[in-house]
């Protein structure tokens, strides 16, 4: 589809509110050979009631449907391992249903709970993610996710996802990138910026302080991406719990707003046809007028060099929120950072920057906790738990993480979670000594983006205080 | 290894031979010996069908690339519009779209679009590495088709390209049509690849 009917380009609206209850999380490694899967889904629902003061049989009882985010079946050969979680959990004999788009699969599982609160279906949803990618060769394991690629037309090549995917990076790092040494080195504070978040991250499992060069000198995957602009393959779970307002102020006194929208694009970037820039509210046509003349072989949209998935989630996202501006609008964000370059077209797609101008953001210093520049906070922090680079990227899983870490921000309980010495203690840790409070001051809105591989799915999550509500 | 036929007689598969091999399990333990977990070989063939796409799959391993075409005149967003992958449907209107050959246009026009060079592939991998992933634009041809380059020379963007075809000893799949630089000459094409027919 290259051009929209009114009605496809409709904004979306929940029959009645939904409010995010809770959430919770495992601990998040590259290898779990001491537990079963539904050991960690069993952590995540713990922790999320222990958020709220309950038991998990107190929080069970609110339940009526469950949703569970759960991508590669072929890993751990077991078809319908959504009800093998189900039962393990307790939840029989409740209506349950597995989802799956690729890494914006535990994006799609929250879109899914959602719906049905606020369809009046259920009053209170589970909405649970985990992956489980450690129980194959890594060779073997790069086979089985080059599976979501086309099987006859991408697959047969490599079996090598990164091939398909590093295509689009080489473009955007020509055309808007420009090749400059400047702009790779933008890419690698990325990296550093997640790292080091992620060292003040109890549930992550790469945290560490990093440097620019260290990036530089890491390992070519894919020039010119390096291993440390790569994020994480991780075992973990997620999950969060959504209810309508009534049952949402019964379970606890201060439920957010849940906004959830969804795109999608072409499985095979092969496909992507040219077409119009669809605009978000802060920009006109007027925008892009010279974007061509500026960026010379930029003249495909989105071509190689954007994701029109991610555009349109923000596109539906923004106007049902009333968004104009995500920089003025937004307090918090977690991003896809499934590689840095991506990361950047990330900040153009939702329009945290224009279009070639992603860098921008990095460069400013505003998408830092304290903007290095200045010293001061920075104008809109982007993943803070480390995202998938420094914390982890159990791909079922975390798009629900980046939802739960927004949450401990707009609850302003970011430092409780994430600096609890027993926490660390209990994950075999220890605390470190110049642990950072990464709490973002009164921050009332936040926003989640969860991406599928090449761009095939993408959601937009926005979780908001209620007494900041746009809409209304 | 696994030894089987396989062939469609009167619509339907008719399968003989073996399509698996039976393995046993291993324990995986810790080092003081105790029993974490069990190992599971898998070893299986998947039949597939290329159904309306076999047209395409057939034609690289005869030196002919085959796109379709939308020849529906009531279609508003693609009319006329040719792709390459190949769909069975115009993915707007839905209609049945018209096999076209494209060999001749490739061969004028091929040029890359993007490019990647991979040191790494997953298991089952055929291609030489590094594989030199390239995508494809065609003059007149709406979609940019992914494919590798073979040859001395490093990939480019806006590098002209020309189409090879594995038309000896094809192996069916996606990796018998692959680019070389344009100005290549026949003798040298990697073993089994030719230009088109």
């Amino acid at each position: 589809m290259i051009t929209f009917s009114k009605r496809q380009l409709k904004i979306p609206k929940f029959a009645r509110d939904v409010y995010l209850v809770t959430g919770g999380n495992s601990e998040f490694r590259r290898a779990f050979p001491e537990k079963r899967t539904e050991e960690l889904c069993i952590d995540a629902l713990q922790e999320s009631a222990r958020y709220i003061g309950m038991t998990a049989a107190e929080l069970k009882k609110y339940i009526h449907t469950c949703y569970y985010g759960h991508f590669a079946d072929h890993f751990g050969d077991q078809l319908l391992g959504e009800a093998v979680i189900h039962d393990r959990l307790g939840l029989d004999p409740l209506g349950t249903i597995g989802v799956k788009t690729g890494g914006a699969t535990g994006g799609s599982t929250i879109w899914e709970a959602a719906k049905a609160v606020a369809s009046g279906y259920s009053d209170c949803t589970l909405a649970m993610g985990w992956e489980r990618m450690d129980e194959v060769p890594t060779d073997e394991g790069n086979h089985l996710i080059s599976c979501a690629a086309d099987k006859d037309w991408e697959t047969p090549l490599g079996h090598i996802y990164t091939g398909y995917y590093a295509v689009m990076a080489q473009k955007y790092w020509q055309v808007y990138g420009r090749e400059e040494e400047s702009f790779r080195r933008t890419l690698a504070e990325i990296s550093v910026k997640n790292h080091g978040y992620a060292y003040h991250n109890p549930f992550g499992h790469a945290g560490f302080k990093i440097t620019v060069e260290d990036v530089l000198k890491s390992p070519v995957v894919a020039y010119p991406l390096r291993a440390l602009d790569c994020c994480l393959m991780s075992v973990g779970a997620s999950c969060v719990i959504l209810a309508d307002k009534e049952t949402a102020y019964q379970m606890c006194k201060n439920p957010l707003l849940v906004y959830s929208t969804a795109g999608s694009h072409t499985l095979r970037p092969a496909c992507r046809r040219d077409m119009d820039i669809p605009l978000l509210p802060n920009e006109t046509g007027e925008t892009y007028k010279n974007l061509d003349r500026e960026f010379p072989g930029g003249e495909r949209y989105p071509g190689f060099t954007g994701f029109l998935a991610a555009r349109m989630a923000a596109y539906y996202a923004y106007n049902w929120a009333r968004i104009k501006d995500p920089s003025e609008d937004l307090d918090v964000v977690e991003l896809h950072d499934a590689f840095t370059i991506s990361d950047v077209q990330t900040y153009e797609d939702i329009g945290i920057r224009p279009y070639g101008k992603g860098r921008d953001y990095v460069e400013s210093g505003d998408c830092y906790h304290t903007n290095p520049k200045t010293g001061k906070p920075g104008r809109l922090p982007a993943n803070l738990s480390g995202g998938l680079i420094g914390c982890m990227h159990a791909v079922g899983a975390t798009g629900i993480m980046q939802v739960v870490d927004v949450m401990y921000q707009v609850h302003g309980r970011h430092a409780e979670i994430h600096g609890d010495p027993e926490r660390w203690k209990r994950y075999g840790k220890q605390k470190p000594k110049d642990w950072e409070d990464l709490q973002v001051k009164g921050a009332k809105r936040g926003l989640a983006i969860s991406h599928a591989g090449v761009g095939s799915h993408v959601t937009c999550t926005i979780l908001m205080q209620p007494d900041a509500r746009l809409d209304k | 290894m696994s030894d089987y036929t396989i062939k469609v007689v009167e619509g339907k598969y008719k399968l003989s031979g073996d399509f698996h091999t039976i393995e046993p399990n291993k324990p995986i333990l810790d080092t003081a010996g105790k029993l974490c977990g069990i190992t599971n070989p898998r070893n299986m063939v998947y039949t597939h069908s290329y159904g309306g796409e076999a047209p395409f799959f057939a034609g690289i391993t005869k030196g002919r690339l085959i796109a379709t075409r939308c020849d529906n005149k009531d279609c508003k967003d693609s009319y006329e519009s040719v792709f390459l992958p190949f769909r069975i449907h115009c993915p707007d209107c839905l209609e049945r779209t018209t096999e076209v050959d494209i060999t001749d246009i490739a061969n004028k026009s091929a040029r890359v679009y993007t490019f990647m060079v991979c040191e790494r592939s997953g298991a089952f991998n055929t291609l030489e590495k590094p594989i030199r992933f390239v995508n494809i634009e065609f003059e007149g041809v709406t979609t940019i088709l992914m494919s590798y380059l073979l040859g001395k020379q490093e990939p480019k963007i806006g590098m002209k390209v020309r189409p090879i075809f594995r038309t000896k000893s094809p192996t069916y799949t996606i990796t018998d049509l692959a680019f070389v630089p344009a100005e290549t000459a026949e003798k040298d094409l990697p073993a089994g690849f030719t230009f088109s027919k």
